[in-house]
């Protein structure tokens, strides 16, 4: 995981992701103008704003799944905004969920849990296999290791996907809007397993729409709008005493 | 009432241009001889087609897809693509019969060269360039999301292709690339026009020694037809059996 520069990082001191001055422009469109943001290991940061604030853009330059056009991102203290990293070892230890859940529809189950750890860490079958349903077990879905992703609920698929990132051992878990394309009565389910992440220090960034699980969850809540952060705060300074007028507005209208 | 005789002379004429199509001289071996070239023909044809066909597709798709990468990379991919386009203008803009003609009489003109081999090669060319475009429509489908999940696990750009990409797609583009070989299959025919024996020249051959034409050519149609049945048939059933995903 080093880059050819000495990297010195400490995980009890230095920001797990420090982010600098992030922009990301489409063509017109300035997604992100200019963010900043420091996130140390266990922190579990929420990104909410209104539909194009740019938080989802933000969340998916942090694995440069979508490539910043401008600023720096470090991660683990190397710099993965630099064109010479390879960004695919340092995305092995950022698990993403996806609103979508993305599931590989070809495998099984268990084929799409193990499949990244013995390709890519060169884990034995037996191996990735026995983590696998051991992470199975924690979400409850032991029982479907050999089913295929259709054969699945909504709030199934994405527990098998949030399973599936962990499978990798990752140091931080980014998550896209992981309830969003769920029918009410399985998003629940999800956040459970979330919530049981948060209590085991798993450092998470989660930009999502539930106001309430924000509130219960997060260690730190950030409001964007426009391509920025126009507030930061722990969830009583974020709920109960917004500065701005933009954040008062927006959860005037969510709550 | 029908008169007696007449049904056994019609049968003894048919037993008559059996006989001397089929049977006398063993005209039959040009039919079994000519289906052996046709077959291997159109199986060395199609795992050419395949071969190119995924590879131009990889290239092209991967020529639109990819955004920001280096200077050098973006230049090796602007030249592949030009001759992938350059490859597939050609290919489908001009009769399979004269790139055949093409191939033996001009490129491999000068040298001795088996004509099963030309056409294996003439036919997979041709073939590739359809099954490129069947295989590029069927990457193209597959969601963005599924690329995605395959990067952010950690998957380069090549892993994410073979292990998620490409399965899919080959399972979205069987019918149509069935449909390609079952073309292919039949396209082979035109390979008399190098003067190599497969099943409709044997028939044809025939039909030139016994002057009897429709004996020999009805035999020729009905062997086609029967592989082509079986070929549609073996289709639905891998159909079928890749489908359990989807259950």
């Amino acid at each position: 995981m080093k880059n050819s520069k000495e990297v010195v990082f400490d995980e009890n001191k230095d920001p797990l992701i420090r982010v600098v001055d992030l922009k990301k422009q489409f063509k017109d469109l300035h997604a992100l103008n200019g963010v900043s943001m420091d996130i140390y290991k266990g922190d579990v940061v929420f990104v909410v704003g209104p539909s194009g604030s740019g938080k989802s853009t933000f969340l998916r330059c942090l694995n440069r799944l979508e490539e910043p056009s401008g600023g720096e991102i470090f991660f683990e203290g190397v710099e993965i905004t630099d064109r010479k990293v390879d960004i695919n070892l340092h995305r092995q230890k950022m698990g993403m969920v996806f609103q979508q859940f993305n599931l590989f529809p070809h495998m099984t189950v268990m084929k799409n849990l193990t499949k990244a750890p013995m390709t890519l860490q060169h884990k034995s079958k037996a191996e990735a296999e026995a983590e696998a349903v051991k992470l199975l077990e924690r979400v409850g879905l032991a029982d479907r290791a050999d089913a295929y992703p259709n054969q699945l609920s909504g709030g199934q698929k994405q527990r098998i996907a949030i399973v599936r990132a962990l499978c990798m051992k990752p140091d931080v878990m980014l998550f896209d809007e992981p309830t969003s394309a769920l029918d009410p009565e399985m998003v629940g389910e999800v956040l459970q397993v979330m919530r049981d992440l948060a209590e085991e220090k798993m450092t998470m960034v989660v930009v999502t729409h539930e106001m309430a699980f924000a509130r219960e969850v997060a260690n730190r809540i950030v409001f964007m709008a426009d391509g920025q952060i126009l507030e930061t705060g722990t969830p009583d300074e974020f709920f109960n005493h917004p500065k701005t007028e933009r954040l008062q507005a927006f959860l005037e209208k969510v709550l | 009432m029908l008169p007696l005789w007449a049904v056994p002379e019609f049968l003894v004429k048919l037993q008559d241009d059996i006989y001397l199509n089929f049977i006398k001289e063993n005209r039959w071996k040009y039919l079994v001889e000519g289906l052996g070239v046709t077959l291997r023909v159109t199986f060395f044809a199609v795992l050419i087609g395949i071969a190119l066909g995924f590879l131009v597709a990889i290239i092209r798709s991967t020529h639109d897809k990819v955004g920001t990468v280096s200077t050098f990379t973006k230049f090796v991919l602007e030249v592949l693509n030009f001759v992938c386009n350059l490859y597939l203008t050609i290919i489908r803009g001009t009769p399979v019969v004269v790139q055949l003609l093409i191939i033996y009489f001009v490129i491999f003109g000068s040298v001795r060269i088996d004509k099963v081999l030309v056409a294996i090669l003439a036919f997979g060319i041709n073939s590739g360039a359809y099954v490129a475009e069947i295989v590029r429509g069927g990457i193209m489908s597959i969601d963005q999301g599924q690329f995605e999940a395959g990067r952010s696990l950690g998957f380069n750009y090549t892993q994410t292709m073979w292990y998620i990409i490409i399965p899919q797609t080959f399972k979205n583009v069987l019918p149509a690339l069935g449909n390609e070989f079952i073309v292919l299959l039949k396209e082979t025919s035109v390979a008399g026009y190098i003067a190599l024996a497969d099943l409709t020249k044997g028939g044809d051959i025939i039909r030139s020694q016994t002057f009897s034409a429709y004996p020999p050519l009805l035999a020729v149609a009905a062997i086609y037809l029967f592989m082509v049945i079986i070929l549609s048939n073996l289709q639905k059933l891998l159909e079928r059996r890749m489908r359990t995903s989807e259950k």
